[in-house]
């Protein structure tokens, strides 16, 4: 099966700062990968160039069987990130938000209510402002559009932050449940203990691309990250 | 392309509904600098009434500028591009959708300064149907430049200068012959506005044309 | 039409580049001595029809400048014959006629002055070269945004397409617009036929030629420069990524 993730010797560039410098990662269908790395390894940039966003300088990028370097636009309606930044609308409202989000990938707004309710949003809450809401109901709303819009790859940079031990427990079954709901997942997550426990696997990053490291012995853990593939 | 126009127009529409910007501020915005003018040009009707379509067309450009940087500020704050880009919206349409909420706001704020330019310079308000086309036509092309290049200063940091000084210029052609049609109708002689409507009409229809084949690859920079 | 491998010219291409330097500045030098000597000074405005000689010269070379900047920025745009140079070529000739725009403007004011009493007339050719004038300042400061080299080049092409295209509508529009006001015969521009004979052609046509070959030795040299800080910049970019690649080595 052809993997939903491909990556080869991938450059990506801001300017003239190299924020990916050859990285390599496969990554195959329903599997959940967790991006590790100190800051500044670039493991926002990869997240960004796999939906899409940073276009790729040399090398080959292919993601859920579509060539990045030919055109970026093609996946994006499969693919769903959650940034730093929400990107929802504080003027609408959360339910709002979703109908917008999921109209715009031409899916059916009547599978809305079944997600607001699998996220824990009240009619009332739904109709409060996103503006007005914690950023712990951002953080779930965000999540919401993710699961509304019926993302194949899913790709969230520092998912758990903001969220509250019943956020951060539904984002886990939800990550837990991707390979029996046919989605595929790359995590970055500063919180090692949670993300190991739902990872299928480990991937270190470090000067912009993907390296091997010495696995100290740890309970459980896989082996990490892809090998790194020789040019 | 149409569909998520409309997607995008009605999002962009709603936004404004409930935060009430361009009510609050654009719309004060033009008044005062339809006051300002009065206050330069002197009290004396006489001057001011025929200048009048000139003064009008000039507040309506300024007010064009902060209603596409509204358009633009209102995508999430840093991330104004890559929140459009990442919705999976046609880009075209994302271009229609967003010019078409600035044409509205501008047309309504428009009907105000119509009311604001008869009471300051007693403008003598006749040809109706050449006032609303050049409005029409006019605003259809500021609303098209202003979108594309709203877009391609939305991502840069210095997007509160270089708006102006590049939608500015470019739109000098609508100043002119919005005025002129909107003096010959006046001035009660309507007939005379015909070719200057044309030009509005060329200038629209050229941008928006523009604007659906050249948004795409502009969003994407940067 | 390829680019070339090496940085610098090679030396036919120096030699050659000389040579049109030399041309250019004899021709301007000699239009100034015809101009200001030898041709005669005219029936209606005296000496001051020696600025015949600068002024539709400057002109020309801006919109030479405006139609080269236009040209290489849609050539950019196509796909079949995208090339790095097509946008250094337009943005050298932009800042190349971003000055001649300016003389323009000043030869031109100061014709004004003494023949219509006035410094600025809202003439049709003049209104419209000082929104070019506008317009290529607007396109500079796009120009100098930093970012990668196509993403710059593409955003700068578009948005320079989308202002030129504008010059021609504002042009018919300034004229129509001038064309209704009937200004008095004195301040008319158009009523002075100067009968340009003899000499004062030949210097005419000495002085366009000059500030052509001025133009494009310019141009050759602004684009040369362009050249030189993209390789830095290619250059820099193995240096950048050789860091970053070190910074992988984990301790």
């Amino acid at each position: 099966m052809a993997p939903a993730v491909r990556l080869h010797e991938a450059v990506a560039l801001a300017g003239r700062f190299p924020l990916l410098a050859g990285a390599c990662l496969e990554v195959g269908e329903g599997e959940v990968v967790h991006l590790r790395g100190p800051n500044g390894a670039g493991k926002t940039s990869l997240l960004k160039v796999l939906a899409g966003l940073l276009p790729v300088h040399s090398g080959e990028a292919t993601v859920l069987g579509r060539d990045l370097v030919a055109d970026r636009r093609a996946v994006r309606r499969e693919v769903g990130m959650l940034g730093h930044q929400s990107f929802l609308y504080e003027e609408l409202t959360v339910e709002e938000n979703l109908r917008f989000a999921v109209r715009a990938v031409k899916g059916a707004v009547t599978g809305i209510r079944p997600v607001l309710d699998q996220f824990g949003f009240t009619s009332r809450l739904a109709s409060t402002p996103v503006g007005r809401c914690s950023a712990g109901q951002q953080r779930r709303a965000s999540l919401a559009v993710l699961v509304a819009r019926g993302a194949r790859l899913w790709l969230l940079d520092e998912p758990h932050a903001g969220l509250d031990q019943d956020g951060r427990d539904l984002l886990d079954g939800l990550l837990a449940g991707s390979r029996a709901a046919g989605r595929t997942v790359v995590f970055a997550s500063h919180e090692l203990e949670r993300a190991a426990a739902i990872a299928d696997r480990i991937v270190h990053l470090a000067g912009g691309r993907v390296v091997e490291l010495p696995e100290p012995a740890e309970p459980a853990e896989p082996v990490t990250g892809a090998p790194a593939h020789v040019a | 392309m149409l569909r998520d126009a409309m997607l995008v127009a009605g999002k962009d529409l709603r936004i404004e509904i409930r935060s009430r910007v361009g009510l609050n501020q654009i719309g004060p915005f033009a008044i005062a600098v339809l006051l300002l003018f009065g206050l330069a040009l002197g009290p004396d009707r006489q001057v001011l009434a025929p200048a009048s379509a000139g003064l009008f067309w000039v507040a309506v450009l300024l007010s064009t500028v902060l209603a596409v940087q509204r358009s633009y500020a209102i995508e999430s704050a840093d991330a104004a591009r890559d929140g459009l880009r990442l919705s999976g919206l046609d880009p075209a349409g994302i271009f229609l959708g967003k010019a078409g909420a600035v044409l509205a706001q501008l047309l309504v704020l428009e009907a105000a300064l119509t009311v604001g330019v008869a009471l300051l310079y007693g403008a003598h308000l006749s040809g109706g149907l050449v006032l609303v086309a050049a409005c029409a036509a006019g605003t259809l092309g500021l609303a098209a430049v202003g979108t594309l290049y709203g877009v391609v200063a939305s991502g840069l940091r210095t997007r509160e200068t270089l708006l102006p000084l590049l939608l500015l210029p470019v739109v000098a052609p609508v100043l002119l012959a919005a005025t002129k049609a909107w003096d010959a109708a006046l001035a009660g002689a309507p007939g005379r506005a015909g070719g200057w409507l044309d030009v509005l009409v060329v200038f629209a229809v050229l941008y928006v044309a523009i604007g659906i084949v050249a948004f795409g690859p502009l969003l994407e920079d940067g | 039409m390829s680019t070339q491998p090496r940085a610098l010219p090679s030396d036919r291409a120096a030699v050659a580049l000389r040579v049109l330097g030399v041309a250019a500045l004899v021709g301007v030098a000699a239009t100034a001595w015809l101009g200001l000597f030898v041709t005669p000074p005219d029936e209606y405005m005296g000496n001051l029809v020696r600025l015949l000689y600068v002024h539709p010269p400057t002109a020309w070379v801006a919109f030479l400048a405006y139609g080269i900047a236009s040209v290489a920025s849609l050539l950019y745009l196509w796909p079949r014959t995208r090339a790095e140079h097509f946008d250094r070529l337009a943005g050298a000739s932009a800042e190349v006629g971003v000055v001649f725009t300016g003389l323009t403007l000043v030869s031109g004011s100061i014709w004004g002055r003494p023949t219509w009493g006035a410094w600025w007339v809202w003439d049709p050719l003049l209104t419209t070269t000082a929104l070019l004038f506008v317009l290529y300042l607007g396109y500079l400061a796009l120009r100098r945004v930093p970012g990668e080299f196509h993403v710059r080049a593409r955003r700068s092409a578009i948005a320079a397409l989308i202002a030129f295209i504008d010059v021609p509508i504002v042009y018919f529009s300034v004229e129509w617009w001038r064309s209704l006001h009937q200004a008095p015969t004195v301040l008319n521009p158009t009523t002075h036929k100067t009968y340009v004979h003899g000499s004062m052609a030949w210097t005419l046509l000495l002085g366009f030629v000059s500030f052509t070959l001025v133009y494009i030795w310019l141009m050759a040299h602004r684009y040369r420069l362009a050249k030189l800080q993209d390789l830095e910049d290619t250059e820099g970019l193995e240096i950048a990524l050789a860091e970053r690649r070190a910074e992988a080595v984990v301790g």
